[in-house]
């Protein structure tokens, strides 16, 4: 359960301050699938940002799972960044001299668990991406598709409640963007609340609510009423 | 994160960079080699120098005529010190106790002539006790007989015997001296310097026929051996009353002990030994920069690594301690090298300069490693706290890997 309100973020960008976001209200319930849209500065990396905890509102509140973000100490909120959060990016970002599966376990490192777990934590979560047997790989082996497949890997191994994916098919061609996307949202389907970021519309048209950003305001935040058909299947290039 | 872990993470990034990481370890390793090079030199002559000392005995008392000492003004009367004698020596023995052993020396240098062949040598007059009293040991013949102390026989340094008679037995033989005849009775084994006078290349003869050659009424110095170490303060003090009594009440000898010239010897050559290891660490000091400006490079090529790790949870500390593990990392793995360098060139200069002892002192070993890990974390806390700083939204952001 994600609670935003009044969520304000300002840049002090040389001598005018650059208001990115402007009183934010949003609420978003476990579970759900949400689409965040919107043209490139209007915000939306801003606030993914600040819903993985990696960036501080500069006003407002951010309730995850009930408990206040907005002024817990640094040390919390790269637990809740750990434990609560999986981050899929654009560019993947795997370290490139780890192979697949060292790349899964890094959050698991982090948060001090045991080797003989993470073995085993990592080794379910490649087989979840279907890429067991490129575990001994290293990201320069692997495609686009695999790669970012590693990244969910990685993003989902602690469990967390929230995936956030930052433009996650925005690097790979349409072919394995589909798989990519229909992996997340098999993931969401098991109750994994999914957040996109994308400005693609065929990306975010599939998700169950659609919340679209302008000039750092939400300008439009809704579910549409059909329920959206699930092509499988190739996705238009972006 | 478990040490292994960071271990792993830390060597694994190190590997990616191999002629970086190599450079960086080969500056500390030179920094930490010169080190433990130069405190070997320095200990080395530290040992080089006592070890010349201890040859002569701890519990020998030097006896020198004269008494330096500046006195207020200048004496109506001639202080001219008294010659010390052989008697003097004599007298030292029969009426202080604590003396096992006296040995008059005079000292004089000559031309030594052998058939044809000739070369100059310092010549020593002493008597049978020298040979106890300074260790000495015969390689052929016998040393100056005890009881003829004006006899005109000579034994020979090894070197003098080697080039006055090669390649033949000198024994029976006879050289000159000046004027003088010797025959030779006997060799010294080679031995090599001894506190500035190298005992190859003397003839020693009776101290009373020396002093008769070089027509001297006193003697260079004399000897006493005491039974025990902790006896030469007593010692001194009556030696010097005989003397004094001996001398018209005049206070005209200088004692020496072993222990005042090795202490100060030890303190000379500590000092130096320390000055060594003070200059070599300044290329320790210039190493550790060269670890900062790598760790520096590394922090901000790895920027979106580093934002990465925040993002899956790496805590601020985290973060630090991946990176100062890199730099102590590098800088240990250069004090193992510079180790084994230092170490390494100490016995090739051992094998060069067999007679000079060198060896690093344990101290220096010890301080070598521990300076070069903790240079690494001194001089790998900025680039650590740069990285552990770096705000991960725009770490990410980077584009370039």
């Amino acid at each position: 359960m994600i609670e935003l309100s009044g969520i304000e973020r300002i840049y002090e960008v040389g001598a005018s301050p650059v208001r990115a976001l402007k009183g934010v209200n949003l609420t978003i319930h476990r579970g759900d699938y949400v689409s965040i849209m919107g043209p490139s500065g209007s915000g939306k990396s801003t606030l993914l940002h600040i819903l993985g905890c990696l960036d501080r509102p500069t006003a407002g509140s951010y309730r995850l799972d009930g408990r206040e973000t907005a002024d817990l100490p640094e040390v919390e909120l790269s637990r809740v960044r750990g434990h609560q959060i999986g981050f899929v990016f654009q560019f993947f970002h795997l370290v490139p001299r780890l192979t697949a599966s060292r790349n899964i376990e890094l959050p698991m490192v982090f948060a001090g668990v045991p080797v003989d777990e993470r073995r085993e934590r990592a080794g379910r979560a490649l087989e979840v991406v279907g890429l067991t047997a490129r575990a001994d790989h290293r990201p320069d082996q692997l495609s686009g598709g695999e790669q970012q497949r590693v990244a969910i890997a990685r993003a989902i191994v602690m469990d967390p409640s929230v995936l956030l994916a930052d433009e996650p098919t925005g690097n790979l061609d349409s072919r394995s963007g589909g798989e990519i996307v229909q992996l997340i949202e098999g993931m969401n389907a098991r109750g994994l609340t999914l957040i996109v970021v994308t400005h693609d519309p065929v990306i975010g048209g599939r998700a169950r609510r659609w919340v679209r950003l302008a000039d750092g305001n939400v300008v439009e935040d809704k579910v549409p009423d059909e329920s959206p058909a699930r092509p499988v299947g190739p996705l238009k290039a972006s | 994160m478990s040490p292994v872990d960071l271990a792993g993470y830390a060597a694994g990034a190190l590997r990616g960079h191999r002629l970086r990481t190599g450079l960086s370890v080969l500056g500390v390793g030179i920094g930490v080699a010169s080190v433990i090079l130069l405190t070997s030199l320095g200990e080395g002559a530290r040992r080089y120098v006592t070890g010349e000392f201890a040859t002569l005995g701890s519990n020998l008392l030097i006896i020198i005529p004269g008494k330096t000492e500046t006195q207020g003004m200048a004496p109506l009367v001639s202080t001219a010190p008294h010659d010390l004698t052989r008697e003097d020596a004599a007298a030292l023995l029969q009426r202080v106790p604590q003396i096992r052993r006296v040995a008059p020396i005079a000292v004089g240098t000559a031309a030594a002539t052998a058939g044809s062949r000739s070369r100059e040598v310092t010549v020593i007059g002493a008597t049978h006790e020298i040979l106890d009293i300074r260790h000495l040991k015969m390689a052929s013949g016998r040393f100056l007989p005890p009881d003829l102390p004006d006899a005109s026989v000579c034994v020979l340094g090894a070197r003098v015997q080697r080039e006055l008679f090669p390649d033949q037995n000198p024994l029976g033989r006879w050289i000159r001296i000046g004027d003088w005849r010797f025959r030779v009775i006997g060799v010294i084994e080679p031995r090599g310097t001894s506190i500035g006078m190298d005992l190859d290349e003397v003839v020693e003869i009776p101290v009373g026929t020396a002093l008769r050659v070089f027509n001297r009424s006193g003697l260079f110095r004399v000897l006493a051996e005491v039974g025990s170490h902790s006896d030469l303060g007593t010692v001194k003090q009556s030696v010097i009353d005989v003397l004094r009594e001996r001398h018209a009440g005049q206070e005209d000898v200088t004692l020496l002990t072993q222990d005042s010239v090795l202490e100060t010897f030890n303190q000379i050559l500590g000092v130096l030994t320390a000055a060594l290891a003070g200059i070599a660490a300044i290329s320790l000091g210039v190493a550790g920069l060269g670890i900062m400006n790598v760790m520096l490079v590394t922090v901000s090529e790895r920027g979106r690594e580093i934002g990465l790790l925040k993002a899956l949870g790496a805590t601020h500390r985290q973060v630090l301690v991946v990176f100062l593990v890199e730099a102590a990392i590098l800088s240990t793995a250069g004090g193992c090298l510079g180790l084994l360098g230092g170490l390494g060139s100490g016995r090739v200069l051992e094998h060069l300069y067999p007679d000079f002892p060198v060896q690093a002192p344990h101290w220096a070993i010890v301080a070598a490693l521990i300076v070069s890990c903790s240079v690494g974390l001194l001089f790998g806390i900025l680039p650590a706290r740069r990285a552990a700083r770096l705000n991960p939204v725009q770490a990410l952001m980077r584009r370039k890997a």
